[in-house]
């Protein structure tokens, strides 16, 4: 794997952990994204070094490795659909709670409510 | 209340919806052998969707679809399961291919792979989806009323 | 024989076409179980007949492996295939029979035979790309049925468990891309084959990185956390099956993956150590709980636990133990949360404090809970025990002293909060709220179930012999080879 490509998807990997512990819905969504590019790039990298387009055309050169790029066009397709998936689910949070934001676990509420008894 | 499109957007879509279903039609055929096929075609057939409901809203995609999205969905799903099944009928393997080789005279003469059948359902499935995106999520105001 | 593998998968996917199609429900009810009875009588077929004879490949396509997809039906496929084709007509006669599920959700029957093909194929797959595939098939399909009722109360924990999944998904991608560029393969038995020549420090970490992922699926110890809030929030039906199937996939490719591309010379302390947590700490999650379904949702990461013992042994008695184990468990949690929700059709709470005296009110429901219940916490002689007592076997031969130690103390306190479950909503006096009979249909299903879970515990030599032989067969690398049959 090339550094430029395991540096880019290293980046995009950090970057997209980084929005998803964030509060708000729309940023998770857009950090699960970048994730899932991170990987199809380590996907794409897997298959060596870039080559002729994997056609035999009787010419002998070498062929870069065809396997990745249909590995990587199938997760873009199905991450497109889960993503498409999850902004209706964020769209319709909001529509229900009127707010971008995570709540609190449903254990901790409950654990807060006991320590807290009333003071804050 | 209904906000009525611009008539540059009316009158665009008249001229851009047959021809984009007709790329997308073109592309679904010549995909086997040539860059295009079910998903590039169901995608652009879509766009032309999305393009109907920008100027006519959710009534103007409903009357153009003949049946329910999901049903178009279903019906996809069924053609693209019955060509892999096609392959365990003729006794060979579970989505195997076959070929009809067509000669017609004067017009010229096809082969027909069983992976266009498939095609045709991959397209069904994305026409049905991008619909059904479009009737559930497009223009909630629109909806809720 | 292929042929009936490949319709395995295939039966449930034109199951999803002709529900989308049909328009009417009673059509699309009478499509949807003679789909799911289909598949369960062709798992059957493919258990016995790959138990009495060789593996069965499939070669997608015509395409031999390493070059096409391979299905692979081995003994460990057929049983869970069988069983989980089980659970799910079970579980869907439960869903027709309460009526509402599928009414009000016009999309259940297409959805719940996606989440069956994708269960299949994750069976079935013998390469780890397909894995994937059918990973989120199955995935995707949950995300539908966990999110469609959701209000605003729970529209925060169904949404955990989607971003969950899809970092998992994610993180799996990358284990792919770093598998492929090690070995050159997706194929599973091939990439057994080649792991053995790459650095063992590669090799360790590309195997722990994919014990992660399918860990996040299966809820093991520091990974289970959004299991507990996510299930309860769904309708009983599809609680149920996520229950008794989803987790077990996860332990399905933990298992395979482990056995076939990272195998472990003696037991590993570290699995053990992990099985170990992850029980103690699932039944103490339950303790503390005082909602059925809640309670019942900590006891799956429980019992997660006990099946990753049996793998952490690395012994034919302990991986047998653990499948046997994983039998038992994909129909017994199933049952529960069904009688969990008799429990809440006829009150219409779950919760303890609200609900008592069901069993005077409704015996019928007390009867189908305690063989389910006594099952679970293993007391003979129900399924819960052959598994349990493997187990322990296991443990002892492989001189695992603590660890089934930690299991014994944690099958105790699964015994204590069943007993709560049956003191606080079995015995007393009846509530008001008790007011609504179960219908005749969910009873039904329900009991043919517990039926199920009788018969493994009836059937327990037979079903241990099966799953000696389908651990040997994992352990020695397989009676498949690349592209053969």
């Amino acid at each position: 794997m090339s550094v430029v490509l395991a540096v880019t998807a290293g980046a995009l990997v950090a970057a997209g952990t980084y929005l998803l512990l964030q509060r708000l819905l729309t940023r998770i969504v857009i950090g699960l994204g970048l994730i899932a590019h991170g990987a199809n790039l380590v996907l794409l990298g897997s298959g060596g070094p870039p080559a002729a387009p994997p056609v035999i055309d009787g010419s002998g050169a070498p062929i870069s490795d065809p396997l990745p790029q249909a590995l990587v066009l199938t997760a873009i397709v199905i991450t497109f659909g889960v993503t498409a998936f999850l902004l209706a689910l964020a769209y319709r949070s909001y529509l229900l709670t009127s707010s971008d934001g995570v709540e609190d676990d449903v254990e901790d509420r409950r654990i807060a409510g006991f320590a807290g008894g009333g003071s804050t | 209340m209904k906000v009525r499109p611009s008539l540059l957007v009316e009158t665009g879509a008249r001229t851009m919806v047959p021809t984009l279903l007709v790329v997308s039609a073109f592309l679904l055929v010549v995909g086997h052998d040539s860059p295009g096929g079910g998903f590039v075609g169901g995608l652009l057939a879509g766009g032309a969707l999305l393009v109907v409901f920008l100027s006519g809203g959710r009534a103007a995609v409903t009357s153009m679809l003949p049946v329910p999205a999901g049903a178009i969905l279903g019906a996809g799903i069924m053609t693209a399961v019955a060509t892999a099944i096609g392959g365990l009928v003729f006794g060979r393997a579970l989505l195997d291919a076959g070929k009809l080789e067509i000669d017609a005279g004067w017009f010229g003469s096809w082969s027909v792979g069983s992976a266009l059948l498939f095609d045709v359902g991959v397209f069904l499935v994305v026409v049905g989806l991008v619909s059904t995106v479009l009737l559930q999520l497009g223009d909630p105001e629109e909806r809720e009323e | 024989m292929t042929t009936v593998v490949s319709l395995l998968v295939a039966v449930p996917l034109v199951a999803v076409g002709l529900a989308l199609v049909l328009p009417s429900l009673a059509l699309r009810r009478a499509v949807s179980m003679a789909a799911s009875l289909a598949s369960l009588v062709l798992s059957v077929i493919v258990l016995v007949s790959v138990d009495g004879g060789d593996a069965i490949s499939v070669a997608v396509g015509g395409w031999t492996a390493p070059i096409g997809i391979q299905l692979v039906a081995d003994r460990f496929a057929g049983l869970m295939l069988a069983v989980s084709s089980t659970a799910l007509f079970g579980v869907l006669a439960y869903a027709v029979g309460q009526r509402d599920t599928d009414d009000a959700f016009p999309a259940f029957h297409a959805t719940y035979h996606a989440l069956a093909a994708g269960v299949a194929l994750a069976f079935l797959t013998g390469d780890l790309f397909t894995l994937f595939v059918a990973f989120e098939i199955m995935l995707t399909a949950s995300y539908v049925l966990i999110t469609h009722r959701s209000e605003a109360a729970q529209v925060r924990s169904t949404m955990t468990y989607v971003v969950v999944g899809l970092v998992a998904s994610g993180l799996f991608l990358i284990g792919i891309g770093l598998a492929y560029a090690a070995t050159g393969t997706v194929n599973l038995i091939e990439m057994a084959d080649r792991l053995g020549d790459v650095d063992s420090g590669t090799r360790a970490g590309i195997g722990w990185l994919f014990f992660m992922v399918f860990g996040i699926k299966a809820a093991i110890f520091p990974l289970f956390f959004w299991l507990p809030d996510s299930y309860p929030t769904a309708v009983t039906p599809v609680t149920a099956i996520f229950a008794g199937l989803l987790t077990k996939v996860g332990v399905y490719a933990i298992v395979r993956t482990q056995t076939l591309l990272f195998p472990s010379d003696g037991p590993s302390t570290f699995i053990l150590i992990i099985a170990g947590l992850t029980m103690v700490i699932g039944v103490l999650g339950a303790i503390a709980q005082g909602d059925i379904k809640r309670i019942l949702s900590f006891h799956i990461i429980s019992q997660i636990g006990y099946m990753i013992m049996g793998l952490g042994f690395f012994t034919v008695a302990g991986l047998a133990a653990a499948i046997v184990f994983i039998v038992h468990q994909v129909i017994v949690k199933t049952v529960m949360f069904l009688v969990g929700g008799l429990v809440e059709t006829s009150s219409g709470t779950g919760r303890l404090r609200d609900v008592s005296g069901v069993l005077h009110r409704y015996p019928v429901i007390a009867v189908l809970f305690l063989p389910a219940a006594l099952s679970l916490a293993g007391l003979p002689p129900f399924s819960g025990f052959v598994g349990k007592l493997a187990l322990v076997q296991a443990g002892f031969s492989a001189g695992q002293w603590i660890v089934v130690g930690v299991s014994l103390f944690a099958s105790i306190l699964t015994l204590f909060s069943m007993t709560k479950i049956w003191a606080g909503a079995f015995w007393g006096s009846p509530t008001t709220n008790l007011t609504r009979r179960p219908g005749r249909a969910m009873v039904a299903a329900t009991g043919g179930l517990v039926a199920v879970s009788l018969f493994i515990a009836f059937a327990g030599q037979p079903l241990l012999e099966v799953a000696t032989r389908a651990a040997q067969d994992l352990l020695t690398g397989g009676a498949v080879t690349i592209g053969g049959s």
